[in-house]
């Protein structure tokens, strides 16, 4: 099929290939289909247009019914959403098709433009294309560039497939939903910024794609803004991230003065020759950036909150693509992050904490999806472990298997919800909590197989072999412990204490927080699964299996998380090609990856040993929540409240209460008495009461001239002209 | 005899410049405005001894236009007595707020 396209596009190629090349070196890409890249991410921008337009089109011409529309703008335009869903039934089949059909459109280039990359053997350099020129400025001219390598195909692969399921899946789970052509155009919308953000050649383009996949996540968690709550976690999430993207331009301009450029190709090259520390503060403030987008301590903050969106944008944006966005930036930037150990050896522990602390907090968690959210902040720690000690294509490796069963777990969640609304709705009780894990239970009988595949994801996530999380997951672990000595990385050291000892702690935090991954989330499935229902019998008579439209993404992404651990099989494990990701990434990641690991490694009884551990590990987290948590269990509104420490934690350890206390309102307090009363009230009385009084005096001036009294208009003239003859008598 | 006639001219231009400003009453302002274009028609002959027929073009064209704003002025000043039951400019005032 690859093969096909590539023909059909060739004699089309005329006309880009006549664009100034970025490149004067031939490559082995040049002429191919991937001169055609832009397409990736103008496919979703073309489909948020469509669907925009589709969003806006009963707006534009409102109906005759009378909304009474003096109200709050966003109150007036969620009711009209309400009151035209019936009308907007006519275009919504052309929502369904526009909205997914892009994405295959670009699943489908993508996946010919891997193949094609596979076909061209070894491409050593990235395929960059400069398609217009953005911001020339002096000596900096920042293009409209793209590059294709190894890691953004992948990139592009995750993003377009696991991002085209979770469009179908919104088929079915938005169907009853009055802004369906909206919700359809923030979520094209985002795939578009997404794929710009790992296509993009220099560091502005990424952050282009950054902030337009921060914009169209704050336009998702608010989409159903008409609730205050939700408005308010969009912003959170927004100004969180405002955070971390400080940090990221910080970083661009301290790499621009250093070295005058700010592509990918051009700035990593040019940084050969600088200073240690340099490097270390452009790795720290990058990193910042990365742990606003991807949820680290301390920003993880916005993440949990981000669940008041609909359940497919938590799949997609929250789980599998956007916060992965930080691991990508530091595989990226990998030149950078390996040049500096200490920053590595930092990210690492940060991982590590970020993982520990809230794996904590989701053994506790009663919401559904704040389980999954925390879970998702936990494995996102694991990930940047992989990518602080250096094992660059591990991170991504567990990026991508994440985003098959974490994507998966929230879609399940997607799919219970659903069909617990449909069973209160059927019951009349609209005042149930329809996430809340305490009205479930038995919810195997009647969703079969949101069960079955939630199982397997869960059993991936906890580490079973051979489903794609134990891979991925063990991949991380054993570098971290392989790394633990003899490498470059354990020479480092972090605030006195050696490498070595860091790297020990990781391993460890890492192997608890594996226990308690698989207790909870074996947890969420007792507690949702099985025992006995807790929706009332009234409810459970409405509870149904989701629709084949939404259980078929579901399959796939089963099938995904168990073949997924293939991508990337360990040596000591030959059941295929073994080592092919990390082969794959070779081009991009190696060199950084054996700076930071050196030749450090372990011998084979020992890995055995770890690898049995990791396994022992889930086996025992699992065995810990069946016997813990198959008790029966008192509905939510029966529930006893939680006291001392346990309470401590599923209050999520009362961070964001310190951080109201500590932060929010000092802010607002200082915002309030100082920048308000004391220098906006003052300023806007010099400015805006003055320039009224000035304008006030020129206006009087000009009265008294023109007085309309004729007598002094020439007398006026009179003086004029004889100002006018002195001037030039005396010239 | 050129300097005299030009001090002749500038004498009256003075003249007619001190009525203008000094005078309410809009007929006279209007005669001092006609003797400010006489005291000019003089020095434009003057200078027509020197610089050849030219300045007697201007004088006829400024007798001219003289005429002609005579006769539209003073339309506008009987109607302005009309109305106001006066000539003199300070009550003329229609465009102060």
């Amino acid at each position: 099929m690859s093969a096909l396209l590539a023909g059909a596009l060739l004699p089309l190629l005329a006309t880009v290939a006549a664009q100034p090349a970025s490149i004067a070196s031939a490559h082995g890409l040049d002429g191919s289909a991937a001169e055609w890249l832009w397409l990736l991410p103008a496919l979703p921008l073309l489909g948020a247009l469509l669907n925009g337009g589709l969003a806006l089109w009963p707006h534009v011409r409102p109906a005759r019914v009378d909304d009474h529309s003096d109200g709050a703008v966003g109150a007036s335009l969620a009711s009209r959403e309400a009151a035209t869903s019936t009308r907007l039934a006519g275009t919504r089949w052309l929502t369904s098709l526009i909205g997914p059909g892009v994405m295959l459109l670009a699943f489908g280039f993508a996946v010919a433009l891997f193949f094609i990359m596979r076909g061209a053997g070894t491409l050593e350099s990235p395929f960059v294309r400069d398609y217009a020129t953005w911001m020339p400025v002096g000596a900096l001219a920042i293009t409209w560039g793209l590059q294709l390598d190894q890691l953004s195909v992948l990139m592009a692969l995750v993003i377009t497939g696991v991002g085209f399921l979770i469009h179908v899946f919104s088929v079915g789970y938005m169907a009853s939903d009055g802004g369906y052509a909206r919700y359809f155009a923030y979520l094209n919308l985002f795939v578009a910024a997404m794929l710009v953000l790992v296509l993009g050649s220099s560091y502005p383009v990424l952050f282009v794609g950054w902030e337009g996949v921060g914009l169209a996540s704050y336009l998702l968690i608010g989409f159903w803004f008409s609730e205050r709550a939700n408005a308010d976690a969009g912003r959170k999430a927004f100004i969180v991230n405002r955070i971390g993207d400080f940090g990221f331009l910080v970083a661009m301009f301290l790499l621009f003065s250093t070295t005058g450029a700010l592509d990918f190709v051009g700035a990593h090259a040019a940084l050969g020759a600088a200073s240690p520390a340099v490097f270390t503060a452009l790795a720290l403030f990058l990193f910042l950036g990365c742990a606003g987008k991807s949820a680290q301590l301390p920003l993880y903050i916005w993440l949990p909150d981000a669940m008041a969106g609909p359940t497919p944008v938590s799949a997609l944006i929250h789980a599998a693509t956007m916060v992965t966005a930080g691991v990508y930036l530091v595989a990226r930037a990998a030149p950078i992050f390996s040049a500096a150990p200490q920053v590595s050896l930092f990210i690492c522990l940060i991982g590590a904490t970020t993982a520990l602390f809230a794996a904590t907090i989701a053994m506790r968690q009663w919401d559904i999806k704040k389980v999954l959210a925390y879970s998702t902040v936990s494995q996102l720690g694991y990930m940047f472990v992989a990518v602080g000690a250096g094992a660059y294509s591990a991170g991504v490796f567990h990026l991508v298997t994440h985003a098959f069963f974490k994507a998966l777990l929230f879609l399940g969640a997607g799919a219970v919800i659903h069909a617990m609304h449909a069973a209160y709705h059927h019951a009349h009780q609209h005042d149930q909590d329809a996430q809340d894990l305490r009205n479930m239970g038995g919810l195997r009988r009647h969703l079969p197989i949101t069960s079955v595949t939630m199982w397997i994801a869960t059993l991936a996530i906890a580490g079973v072999p051979p489903l794609a999380g134990f891979f991925s997951k063990d991949e991380i672990l054993s570098a971290v412990f392989v790394r633990a000595q003899g490498s470059p990385l354990a020479g480092a050291s972090l605030l006195g204490v050696p490498g070595s000892v860091v790297l020990y702690l990781i391993y460890a935090l890492g192997i608890v927080t594996a226990l308690l991954t698989a207790i909870y989330m074996t947890r969420l499935m007792l507690l949702a699964f099985t025992g006995e229902n807790r929706t009332g019998e009234r409810a459970a008579a409405g509870l149904h299996e989701a629709p084949w439209i939404m259980a078929v993404p579901m399959v796939v992404l089963a099938l995904l998380s168990v073949v997924g651990g293939w991508l990337n099989l360990p040596e000591l494990m030959p059941l295929g090609p073994t080592q092919r990701l990390a082969d794959w990434l070779e081009p991009v990641t190696g060199g950084a990856s054996r700076l930071l690991g050196g030749s450090a490694h372990v011998d084979h009884s020992t890995e055995l040993a770890l690898i049995g551990g990791a396994i022992a590990v889930a086996v025992l987290g699992i065995g810990i929540a069946f016997a813990r948590y198959r008790t029966p269990l008192p509905d939510k509104d029966h529930a006893p409240v939680d006291t001392g420490f346990a309470a401590l934690v599923t209050d999520a350890y009362r961070v964001d209460a310190g951080l109201d206390r500590t932060v929010v309102q000092p802010l607002g307090a200082f915002s309030a008495r100082v920048l308000w009363q004391g220098i906006d009230v003052r300023l806007d009385r010099a400015f805006v009461a003055g320039a009224r009084a000035l304008a006030r005096a020129a206006g009087q001036a000009h009265d008294a001239l023109g007085a309309g009294d004729v007598g002094r208009y020439a007398w006026v003239i009179a003086l004029g002209v004889v100002a006018l003859l002195a001037a030039f008598t005396l010239r | 005899m050129l300097g005299d006639a030009l001090i002749v001219s500038a004498v009256l231009f003075a003249i007619g410049v001190v009525g203008v400003l000094t005078r309410r009453n809009a007929i006279i302002l209007f005669m001092c405005v006609e003797l400010m274009l006489n005291a000019v028609n003089l020095s434009f002959v003057t200078f027509a001894k020197l610089h050849g027929v030219g300045g007697h073009v201007f004088v006829i064209l400024v007798m001219t236009i003289a005429a002609a704003e005579a006769a539209v002025g003073l339309a506008i000043v009987i109607s302005v007595f009309r109305h106001f039951g006066a000539v003199d400019l300070q009550q003329l005032k229609l465009l102060r707020r």
